[in-house]
């Protein structure tokens, strides 16, 4: 057991307070740094995407695990990313600034769905952000002036400052400089009263409304910072597909979002990119399991999606805190030798909730 | 630390489809003074709460703290107004921590914007030291050192009674609402409570007005009882003026059953 004795109130303020955490974070920036030494381009390009979606899955994780607003659209987000990116860098904006332009329009559509979403709950948010999402889909092939409709539209190279990064490595830098800013960024605002607000309204709006958080406008805030997170991943991302098809951004894509965050652990930062990284595993996986089928079975179309929709059902009825959850057990099991116990991890019984108002 | 202020209703009445939850109640409750509300089941106490909240909207009626006209407030601007409350079945942040917990009880008072959040700019942990030296007061004030790092969801229902308690206070109110503040507690947490809110009284205060079915808290704390049934008020007065009025057994009588 390890216990941490505070002296000031800073060591709340500070990340990684234990010495165990700050080793295991360094050791996995120091990889993620050194990682084109030794990973050969096809595997650095791979890590590169899963750092996208790492992204990706921060922006959901933070409106969907932190402020409690599930959105089954959000791919439409990593959408508009990747086409506003690809074009404003096509009119000839330089690659900084069509990046935060496109950061910012995604950013302000995730505000305005959030307006109309503020008042809803449960399965009228889930339509309706699902409705959002097959709107985007369509837009994106009808729009064909713009965005080139279901012919696709070309990405123009990535190129920094007017120099051509064409390297794998090169992108994969550009990724991972992205992916460290949102990490510290979204970690930055739950050591701060906008995080707390979130999760404020996520577990009990009542009494968050009572303590003055202004919940409508704490949810147009989180949508809003969670489309402008996510169309950043996007506009990375087609830099990795060169090509964008509208398809590519439609509900599978946003299924997929949502299955990292929930398998990764929903309300943890760390859990959006566990889930990251079993998404990215899972192609692999999936091709030894078509191997390793009859063709009959490992041939047939939709095997990807019914996996997913399984692995979603798997990890909600066996381990609701998801990979991290895991870990967290883990841990402790460790720490705690041999006196680790099986009932230190069951939920006290939770007061009842029915009667919220009386 | 309060300014004098008073807690004016008049003439308050909420519908529901029909049922009269609050009938032309009117009550002032003084700057300073413990004003409990008692009343059998369903008669009408947390829905007066509700609507001093402002999270019910009152069919008829005024309330006014301190010469403001809360019905002017949306319900998140009531606590600027000086005006906390807890919850009759605990409303806290389940999956965060105490301290956590408290620090939302800063709201009101923090400078919040999400850009300097996130790039966590000096002036950010500059005031959240100042802010986290007040949540330390009320922590220290209500004895729940011990509790700071939990999850609320691995705290006894006992101790999350006073991290209710705590994180309404922390957003330093004149005036505050309690619903039921010892409903569910054994007999030495009810005296420990009835300790604490005399801190609460004496040390920072803050009037309370508080629901509360124990009338020996009641008799202990109160200054004066309104106590309500149907909706309709039936009598204010001393709490034992109330406990001796006719109506007021009846009442209790009537729905013992
Ligand atoms: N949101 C609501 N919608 C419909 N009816 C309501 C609502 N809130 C309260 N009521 C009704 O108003 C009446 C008063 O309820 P209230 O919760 O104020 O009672 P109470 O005095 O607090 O009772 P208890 O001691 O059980 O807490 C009840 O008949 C209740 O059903
Ligand atoms: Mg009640």
């Amino acid at each position: 057991m390890q216990f941490l004795f505070k002296t000031a109130y800073n060591d709340d303020i500070r990340f990684l307070a234990k010495t165990g955490e700050k080793v295991r974070v360094s050791i996995v920036v120091i990889f993620l740094l050194a990682a084109p030494l030794f990973l050969q381009d096809y595997y650095l390009a791979e890590l590169g995407l899963l750092l996208v979606y790492a992204i990706a899955g921060i922006g959901l994780m933070l409106l969907t695990g932190h402020t409690g607003q599930v959105s089954f659209g959000h791919a439409g987000f990593l959408g508009i990313g990747a086409y506003a990116h690809s074009v404003l860098l096509t009119v000839g904006f330089p690659f900084l600034l069509s990046i935060l332009t496109s950061t910012a329009i995604a950013g302000l559509v995730g505000m305005a769905l959030g307006r109309s979403a503020s008042k809803m709950h449960g399965f009228y948010l889930a339509i309706a952000t699902l409705a959002f999402g097959i709107l985007i889909e369509t837009l994106f092939g009808e729009w064909s002036s713009v965005t080139g409709g279901h012919m696709g539209y070309a990405v123009p190279a990535l190129q920094v400052f007017g120099v051509p990064l064409t390297e794998v490595w090169q992108q994969y830098y550009v990724d991972l400089l992205f992916a460290l800013f949102v990490v510290v960024g979204a970690a930055n605002l739950f050591r701060s009263p906008t995080g707390r607000s979130f999760v404020a309204v996520r577990d009990s709006e009542l009494s968050a409304r009572c303590l003055g958080v202004n919940v409508e406008w704490v949810k147009i805030q989180s949508f809003g910072i969670s489309a402008a997170i996510t169309g950043l991943a996007g506009a990375l991302l087609a830099h990795h597909l060169t090509y964008l098809a509208p398809d590519v951004f439609g509900v599978l894509e946003s299924l997929k979002l949502l299955l990292m965050i929930v398998v990764g652990g929903l309300g943890t930062i760390l859990g959006a990119i566990l889930g990251a990284i079993v998404i990215s595993l899972l192609p692999v996986g999936l091709s030894f399991l078509k191997g390793a089928l009859p063709p009959a079975i490992g041939q047939t179309a939709g095997l990807e999606p019914l996996l997913f929709g399984m692995i979603i059902v798997l990890v909600i009825v066996f381990e609701p805190a998801g990979l991290y959850g895991r870990w967290m057990k883990i841990r402790f099991f460790f720490e705690t030798f041999p006196y680790y116990r099986k009932s230190s991890f069951v939920r006290q019984k939770s007061y009842l909730k029915t009667e919220r108002m009386r | 630390m309060s300014s004098a202020r008073t807690l004016s209703v008049k003439n308050l009445s909420i519908e529901f489809g029909g049922v009269h939850a609050v009938d032309d109640v009117s009550f002032d409750v003084e700057p300073g003074e413990t004003f409990a509300i008692i009343g059998p089941n369903g008669a009408g106490k947390s829905t007066i709460f509700n609507l001093i909240s402002r999270l019910y909207e009152p069919t008829n009626g005024t309330i006014h703290y301190g010469g403001q006209n809360l019905l002017d407030l949306p319900a998140h601007r009531v606590v600027s107004a000086g005006i906390g409350r807890t919850f009759q079945n605990i409303e806290l942040f389940e999956h965060a921590t105490v301290l956590q917990n408290l620090l939302v009880g800063r709201h009101a008072h923090m400078h919040r914007n999400p850009f300097s959040n996130f790039l966590f700019w000096p002036g950010v942990r500059k005031r959240e030291i100042e802010h986290r030296e007040k949540v330390e007061d009320i922590i220290d004030l209500l004895e729940i050192t011990q509790y700071r790092d939990e999850r609320i969801a691995d705290l006894p229902y006992g101790a999350r009674k006073n991290v209710e308690l705590a994180r309404a206070l922390c957003a330093e109110p004149t005036l505050l609402l309690l619903d039921e503040p010892a409903s569910g507690l054994n007999n030495e947490e009810t005296d420990d409570i009835s300790f604490y809110l005399d801190d609460v009284k004496h040390d920072l205060g803050v009037t309370l007005v508080m629901v509360e079915h124990d009338m020996n808290l009641v008799g202990q704390v109160a200054d004066r009882v309104m106590a309500i049934n149907h909706g309709k008020l039936l009598a204010i007065g001393s709490p034992d003026e109330v406990r001796e009025n006719p109506d007021v057994q009846s009442a209790y009588l009537g729905v013992t059953e």
